[in-house]
């Protein structure tokens, strides 16, 4: 690691002030991303804003019915927490798909939003890569891309996030209260993460001076009818190559609202609300849920290895509507 | 030509609880509690294996839950109760968990058996393990490469049977 200077923050205005006032500074809380990435030099910053003492280690009811997950809940306090398991089984269930025991004790809410891609050459340095070094090339894109984007790719990047977590937090349309020296501001998950476009090296929509604080869940919770599904290659602890948080709210046999979001798919959690929107007020049939799964991967295309996600894509989804509809629940 | 480096960031003093024990050391920010542990204070039960939160090996506790220490700083740890595999060991006696890996030959060269012991004793405390298929899911972030999972597996159950019987 490269060396770097260390503070503590105390509280949410004190980690603003101190990451404003140091050059090249970062937040670190669970320091399972970003020690990883600086001990391979990925990420070199020169001072380090420890928040794990802030309290923001809470999981309250929210005004309007909903969920506040504190920014500095780790993983596994998060879905091992009663409201959680009860009322959101599908984040449980997502984050408990993801990292280790270890991990998921270390890691926490905030981070996991922050958490960078696992595109091997970005972890690479000694090969191009738009996203660690802007304007150096991408590897990928004529190299070894298994595992990358099939949406919302650009010719600069076709990275993907790797999180679980975020989702089924898409699925849920959570939404992120950030501070930063300007004030509080709310950033809904549809908006926290970009597509790549032609600035790869920028992930999410945060600005570097703003802390993330909580996370909001809506009222909402789909207990009924959810799963999330991660295909993988090993059974447990490995990232996605697909994976889908499906969630139906039924009428009977009718489905009155369906949402579905994709991960291992782009360099931003899926979702097509106008696709999802196919599925209001019809019969959870397979037919109907193919025709969804088509419509998902409209415009999806393949750099060579990964071609198989799109098909794997469409079967996934399907597979994951007939789960949620049976009440399977994670699988 | 190659910039001179610019001078190295001071030492910064840190009060570390070790296994009910207080340390105070005077450490470089940048040193993982890994290091620590072993370089500063030579408690090298714990192991490195990968360095990079993969292989479990590192694997201690923090205020009882399990966590792995090369993906922390020494200094983000200050007080916090900090058990390593030499912490488990009560007057001589070795911990349930420690006798039950002998009990059940659960180990080979040995290298992992100090993350996997502290693992398990986390995943006790955490009480989410029901079924075989939880333990062999909550456990596969300690890697064994002589391959005892079998037998690992095996402490577990036990150790599981011996919290409910508490
Ligand atoms: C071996 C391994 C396997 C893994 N497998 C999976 C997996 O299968 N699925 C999965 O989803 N994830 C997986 N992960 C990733 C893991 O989930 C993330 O590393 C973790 O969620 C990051 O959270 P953290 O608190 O440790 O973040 P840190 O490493 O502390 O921080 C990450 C980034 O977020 C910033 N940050 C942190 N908190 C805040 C805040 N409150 N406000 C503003 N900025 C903040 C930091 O500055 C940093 O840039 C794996 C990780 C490892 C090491
Ligand atoms: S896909 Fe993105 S992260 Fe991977 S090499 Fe290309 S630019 Fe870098
Ligand atoms: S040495 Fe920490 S997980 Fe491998
Ligand atoms: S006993 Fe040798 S690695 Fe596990």
């Amino acid at each position: 690691m490269r060396p770097f200077t260390y503070t503590r923050a105390t509280d949410v205005n004190s980690a603003v002030q101190e990451i404003t006032r140091h050059e090249k500074a970062k937040f670190v809380a669970g320091g399972t991303n970003l020690l990883d990435l600086m001990k391979i030099d990925v990420m070199a910053p020169q001072h380090l804003v420890d928040i794990t003492r802030i309290a923001l280690k809470t999981i309250e009811e929210t005004a309007d019915g909903g969920l506040r997950l504190g920014a500095l809940v780790t993983n596994n306090d998060t879905a091992y927490h009663e409201q959680v398991e009860k009322r959101y089984p599908l984040l449980s269930h997502a984050i408990l798909a993801g990292a280790t025991g270890q991990l998921r004790n270390m890691a926490t809410d905030g981070g996991n939003l922050l958490q960078r891609t696992r595109c091997y050459y970005f972890y690479d340095t000694q090969t191009p890569c738009n996203k660690r070094e802007p304007g150096s090339g991408c590897s990928a894109i004529k190299g070894y891309n298994r595992d990358l984007a099939i949406l919302g790719t650009s010719e600069h990047c076709i990275a993907t996030h790797p999180s679980d977590m975020c989702v089924a937090l898409a699925a849920l349309e959570a939404s992120i209260n950030v501070t930063g020296p300007n004030g509080d501001r709310v950033i809904p998950i549809a908006d926290f993460h970009r597509l790549p476009g032609d600035t790869p090296h920028i992930d999410t929509n945060l600005q570097e001076d703003e802390i993330i604080t909580s996370i909001d869940l809506p009222a909402k919770g789909f207990a009924e009818h959810y799963t999330y599904l991660k295909l993988r290659d090993r059974a447990s602890y490995a990232f996605a190559i697909i994976s889908v948080a499906a969630a139906l709210d039924m009428d009977g046999d009718t489905i009155k609202e369906a949402r579905i979001a994709l991960g291992g798919v782009a360099h931003k959690p899926w979702r097509k609300p106008a696709a999802e929107a196919m599925l209001q007020g019809q019969q959870a049939t397979r037919e109907n849920f193919q025709k969804v799964a088509e419509a998902y991967l409209e415009g999806a295309k393949g750099y060579g290895d990964n071609d198989f996600k799109i098909e794997l894509a469409k079967r996934a989804i399907v597979r994951a509507l007939e789960q949620a509809f049976n009440k399977e629940g994670a699988a | 030509m190659e910039k001179e480096n610019p001078p190295l960031p001071p030492l910064q003093s840190v009060t570390l609880r070790i296994n009910g024990k207080e340390q105070r050391l005077e450490l470089a920010p940048w040193t993982s509690l890994l290091d620590a542990l072993r370089e500063h204070l030579h408690l090298t039960g714990t192991k490195k294996g990968c360095d990079h939160g993969q292989c479990g090996a590192c694997t201690v506790l923090i205020d009882g839950k399990r966590i792995n220490s090369c993906l922390t700083l020494a200094m983000m740890q200050e007080d916090k109760e900090i058990t390593t595999i030499e912490g488990l060991a009560k007057d001589g006696e070795l911990h349930p968990v420690q006798q039950a890996f002998i009990d059940h030959d659960a180990f080979q060269c040995g290298y992992c058996t100090p993350g996997q012991i502290c693992s398990v004793i986390g995943l006790v405390n955490e009480g989410k393990a029901k079924t075989l298929a939880d333990i062999r899911d909550l456990m596969s972030g300690n890697v064994c490469r002589c391959g005892a999972y079998v037998n690992i597996v095996k402490v577990v159950q036990e150790a599981l049977e011996r919290s409910e019987a508490k």
